[in-house]
């Protein structure tokens, strides 16, 4: 196992850390305060090519690694984890496309993203139906060349300025999740709308809405893969985006690592600076040392992606572990930071809210746990 | 036209940078390094440069071990076209350099060679000088734009030196003001921090980059001493900054400024 990055490798990076700092946090602040969609930055960025990294070649992407995706990721998150959400809110919708979609849908659907800046959501999440996806109740029903769709779908990415969506339905609510299948509504047509931008704890650069289905057509040639595929296609979806969402994680993680480590080094109290203190030394020591798994469990479920193996078990690791630590390690920043950690002035508490949503959205922590069971007690 | 850069491996200004407690240099221990940001600026107007004439072709070079290579790619993946390693396992100096890269534009004949007005490292600011005089080219030095910060509109568009036929105009940054030279190519031109903004390495540059050539030439087959002619002897940290006081009025303000400060 070889752990050194190649020379493209740090200077992709190297790019996205610079993006991150001064295309990112210098507006972060302020997109997180009025919950504005930063259009600006994530223009920007689609044209660093900080978007459809991993998309191939044939379809106008990079063609890049999910590894070498995934250290982008975390120097983004850096940057501003909102904004880095609705920067790869558009893989994730677009990822039920390539896993199951014809070449024809895949040319038609996926290939004009990296033509044009544009965003696409995915809708998998319900009002009724979180944690318990195979409840869903957003239906579809046959009518000739057409599906009719009606729902409603929650926590949509995006969704209020996205032109394409990828929406998981059932054509059997009886079937269960056999019934569950996926469906590319192209445009804004008739009968989609969407609510108004959530007002969140966290990431609020990122656009959140609910969004409703009322006999909204959908032509037969825009289902990906058969009827009761959408299941399958939705676990699958989830196992390629669990390491981008665990570096997210890492990535807000090691921001408010390096602000700890520099406000411990600055910040004077009984005559000297805090970081001199053991009780401070052990929290940065912790802080580092989990992040630091969390990095290496994320590389190697995005490795594992590479390699065309199933990384179901070690994604659910990586986003769990990657999620979990985040939160920890910035309450602890919050906690050396003290009084001024507490305040909008100094930047670790926004990373505190920001790091909590990792550990809700993409599967909770708790699922993620579920999914690690079941993968290990099966047969 | 054909445009040669220089660019130069240097350690990250963004850092603290040690002095060794011997005074015989700075510590390099988790040193990090990248192009000195007057090249970089070199490259972006070359690339500009280019842009604007709508062809052409923009050669970046480097002086140093094989570590350079990082830097140059940095180059390539911002638009250059390929690069080449004098390859030199110990450091020169300013004059070193410009002589090694004399021979290079000999080889290369460039119509235009542009570097960074000094290195970020050493601050000399003297290769671009001597390499002018070596070639027996005239020079411009600082070249600076008439914006001093560019719009978001205007980066990565406009060159500010303009070529005109077998000559360029450049903008220089003189104290208190700008000076306007017209200098006939061949020539040298040094750049100022104002002359541009240069662009990311984006991610498809960086993948480009990959299948552009950096060819490999012995410092040793261009015939040049490169042994330094000057020699460091020491280097000292800037004395800690003394905290301030606190005066108790005007008079004891007027007072210390005149008698101790000697400022009016």
């Amino acid at each position: 196992m070889n752990f050194q990055l190649t020379p493209e490798q740090i200077a992709l990076r190297d790019t996205a850390r610079k993006f991150a700092c001064e295309e990112m946090a210098p507006v972060a602040k302020g997109y997180d305060h009025t919950g504005e969609f930063p259009l600006p930055v994530i223009e920007k960025g689609f044209e660093l090519g900080l978007m459809n990294m991993t998309l191939p070649v044939e379809l106008g992407g990079l063609g890049l690694s999910h590894f070498e995706q995934a250290l982008v990721v975390e120097e983004l998150a850096g940057g501003c984890a909102g904004i880095s959400t609705s920067m790869i809110a558009n893989d994730l919708a677009l990822l039920p496309i390539l896993l199951g979609g014809s070449a024809e849908q895949k040319e038609r659907l996926v290939k004009p993203f990296s033509e044009k800046l544009r965003f696409a959501s995915f809708g998998l999440t319900e009002p009724g139906a979180g944690s318990d996806v195979a409840g869903l109740s957003t239906t579809a029903v046959r009518d000739g060349a057409h599906y009719v769709l009606n729902g409603s779908k929650m926590w949509i990415t995006n969704g209020g300025h996205a032109d394409q969506f990828s929406i998981f339905a059932t054509v059997d609510k009886k079937a269960g999740r056999k019934g569950i299948t996926c469906f590319v509504v192209e445009g804004r047509p008739e009968g989609l709308t969407s609510g108004p931008h959530e007002d969140k704890l966290g990431q609020r650069a990122s656009n959140t809405v609910a969004l409703t289905l009322e006999n909204v057509r959908v032509p037969v040639e825009n289902r990906i893969g058969e009827e009761g595929q959408g299941w399958e296609i939705a676990m699958a979806t989830l196992d390629n985006s669990r390491p981008l969402t665990a570096m997210l994680a890492v990535g807000i993680g090691q921001a408010a690592l390096e602000h700890a480590i520099a406000y411990a080094k600055e910040r004077k109290q009984f005559g000297q600076p805090i970081a001199n203190f053991q009780g401070i030394q052990f929290m940065i020591a912790d802080m580092a040392t989990e992040l630091h798994a969390a990095r290496l469990l994320s590389y190697e479920a995005a490795a594992q992606l590479d390699a065309g193996v199933r990384n179901t078990l070690v994604s659910s690791y990586a986003k769990r572990f990657a999620a979990d630590t985040a939160m920890k390690v910035c309450t602890d920043a919050v906690q050396i930071f003290g009084g001024y950690g507490y305040s909008k002035e100094y930047p670790v508490e926004k990373l505190f809210r920001d790091a909590k949503l990792i550990q809700i959205y993409e599967g909770t922590s708790q699922i993620q746990r579920m999914v690690i069971a079941r993968e290990l007690l099966k047969g | 036209m054909k445009i040669l850069c220089a660019v130069k491996r240097v350690e990250d200004p963004e850092q603290k940078i040690k002095v060794k407690p011997d005074g015989s240099g700075i510590v390099l221990d988790g040193m990090n390094y990248k192009p000195n940001p007057y090249d970089e600026i070199a490259v972006e107007e070359a690339l500009r440069i280019k842009e604007k004439q709508g062809g052409g072709e923009v050669v970046v070079v480097s002086i140093g071990d094989d570590k350079f290579v990082t830097e140059l790619r940095h180059a390539l993946a911002m638009g250059a076209d390929r690069g080449i390693l004098v390859k030199l396992a110990t450091p020169t100096d300013s004059d070193g350099a410009a002589r090694l890269l004399a021979k290079v534009v000999e080889r290369e004949k460039p119509d235009l060679v542009i570097c960074g007005r000094q290195a970020v490292d050493d601050d000399q600011a003297q290769t671009g000088q001597l390499l002018a005089e070596y070639l027996g080219w005239g020079q411009a030095t600082f070249a600076a734009k008439v914006e001093s910060l560019e719009s978001a509109e205007e980066k990565s568009k406009t060159p500010g030196l303009q070529i005109e036929g077998d000559r360029v105009k450049v903008i220089r940054e003189v104290d208190g003001g700008l000076e306007i030279v017209d200098v006939a190519l061949p020539a040298v031109v040094t750049t100022e921090l104002r002359l541009n903004m240069p662009r990311y390495a984006s991610l498809p540059g960086i993948m480009k980059a990959k299948r552009k050539t950096i060819e490999e030439i012995g410092a040793d087959t261009l015939g040049v001493d490169v042994t330094p002619k000057v020699k460091v002897l020491k280097m000292e940290s800037p004395p800690a900054r003394k905290g301030g006081v606190k005066v108790a009025d005007v008079a004891a303000l007027m007072d210390k400024l005149k008698n101790e400060a000697k400022v009016i």
